[in-house]
């Protein structure tokens, strides 16, 4: 059932992007801006928490979750730390997908090599 | 005060008819061509009329932008040879590509050794190097020259989209850039088909940003030079039997002979584009093929091989390029188009 609900949650995510890739003259740097910061303003607004709920992996792992990591760091480490948490917190909580990204991207970089589409 | 009296204004420029066209009196002989393209290209339906069909588009070369010039280098070598000429024989190298600064054609030059002429025409540098060089002929400033042109699939999707790496869609009107070159080797004698017109485009932008619309953006400016280039000469379709415009695709070739249609002509009947030929349907290219791969390999292959066998008497080709730069897309300026024409005539039947 949790994979049900991941895969519905993560699919209307995209079926969106896939919308405004197609209908709109949008680029795909635009629509990520915009993906991520709407997963930061729903999140601050308290509207991404339930998706996420009901979502699990289907809600945090497309764009808008990472909106959702960054507002729900900075919020946490305000309560924490004062308003100085709302620069660091952000990034504390997405340090973790970022040096993998970071990390994933570079080996494959060196592993392989791209090859033309068909 | 120097005093200037005014002299009677004398036209020198006898070779020159109508508005912006050129005649050739000296109908400069094109004595060969060649051809290289990638593997996706060689399984088209002009397959048969190149003459090497990549295996692999990195042509043995760590980078597509090395492989991009390589093909442009041996395109040009190729058709040297194929001329029965060295390379030390050709006067002037004229060419261009897609890249920033031409790399791949002034890189080309770099081993090749002959002087060069960097030309930047976008997708129209075929015609537009084909032009130039049979001027220089024509005005007897050189015996034997080069015109030469490459494009790169994956190159130009780096230069002018985004890297292969990230993965982008593309929409359905979205053309593919033919990896391939094309040469011809220009010469004041010799058998061959015959320059005997030019006439230069004018640049024309009526607003299209869409840098996936490009046939759309490049339209007017070849309705608008093939127009030209009937009223300069008095020619009209009845006198070609084949009209090509360079990578317009369906959509780029639908509004070009729509408004050729209004100014009078109608030249359905034997008007084609390079980027609709290269390609068959079945090879998912969306609207068609575009680079300046696109009509130098469909020239320089398949129509210059039907000229020497004489089914096409006359043809006029039209390349066409769109003047954007991946910065002027992302200030959002809007797709200046240009397209070059070219008349030549095939000698099959007097020579």
């Amino acid at each position: 059932m949790d994979y049900l609900k991941a895969f519905i949650t993560g699919g209307a995510i995209c079926a969106i992007g896939q919308i405004l890739m197609d209908r709109t003259s949008l680029t795909p740097a635009h629509i990520l801006v915009l993906f991520v910061i709407s997963g930061a303003v729903l999140t601050a607004l308290g509207i991404y928490e339930p998706i996420v709920q009901f979502g699990g992996a289907g809600a945090t792992i497309p764009l808008p979750g990472f909106g959702y990591s960054l507002a729900k760091g900075a919020i946490k480490e305000v309560q924490s730390a004062g308003l100085i948490g709302a620069l660091t917190g952000g990034v504390k909580s997405t340090a973790g997908g970022i040096s993998a990204a970071v990390v994933f991207g570079y080996s494959m970089a060196v592993l392989f090599n791209p090859k033309s589409k068909k | 005060m120097v005093f200037f009296p005014e002299e009677e204004k004398i036209d020198l420029a006898s070779n020159k008819v109508g508005r912006q066209t050129l005649r050739l009196d000296s109908r400069p002989a094109i004595i060969a061509a060649a051809s290289i393209v990638g593997p996706k290209e060689g399984e088209g339906p002009l397959k048969e009329y190149y003459d090497v069909v990549l295996q692999d588009d990195y042509f043995g070369e760590k980078s597509w932008e090395k492989a991009e010039s390589k093909i442009l280098r041996e395109t040009a070598k190729l058709a040297v040879r194929k001329a029965g000429l060295k390379p030390g024989d050709i006067d002037y190298m004229l060419g261009g590509d897609l890249l920033n600064q031409i790399i791949s054609a002034s890189f080309a030059a770099r081993e090749l050794k002959i002087p060069f002429f960097g030309l930047y025409g976008a997708c129209s540098t075929m015609a537009e190097s084909l032009a130039l060089g049979s001027i220089l002929i024509d005005g007897q400033y050189a015996d034997y020259v080069v015109a030469v042109t490459s494009s790169h699939f994956s190159s130009a999707e780096r230069q002018f989209r985004y890297p292969l790496e990230h993965g982008n869609q593309r929409p359905p009107t979205s053309q593919w850039t033919v990896t391939g070159s094309g040469a011809m080797i220009v010469a004041a004698q010799g058998k061959g088909p015959r320059i005997t017109h030019v006439t230069p485009g004018r640049v024309i932008d009526l607003g299209i940003k869409d840098a996936n619309n490009m046939g759309a953006a490049m339209a007017p400016a070849t309705a608008d030079t093939i127009v030209t280039h009937f009223r300069d000469t008095g020619f009209s379709q009845r006198d070609y039997d084949v009209i090509a415009t360079g990578d317009l695709g369906k959509i780029g070739k639908d509004i070009t002979q729509e408004i050729v249609f209004r100014e009078g002509y109608d030249i359905s009947a034997v008007y084609t584009d390079c980027g609709i030929e290269v390609y068959s349907d079945d090879q998912d290219v969306n609207s068609g093929g575009s680079g300046c791969g696109c009509s130098a390999v469909v020239t320089c292959g398949y129509f210059y091989s039907r000229m020497l066998r004489g089914e096409i008497k006359r043809m006029l080709l039209v390349a066409t390029g769109a003047l954007l730069s991946p910065v002027s897309t992302q200030q959002g300026e809007t797709i200046p188009g240009i397209a070059h024409a070219v008349a030549i005539e095939s000698t099959f039947k007097g020579e």
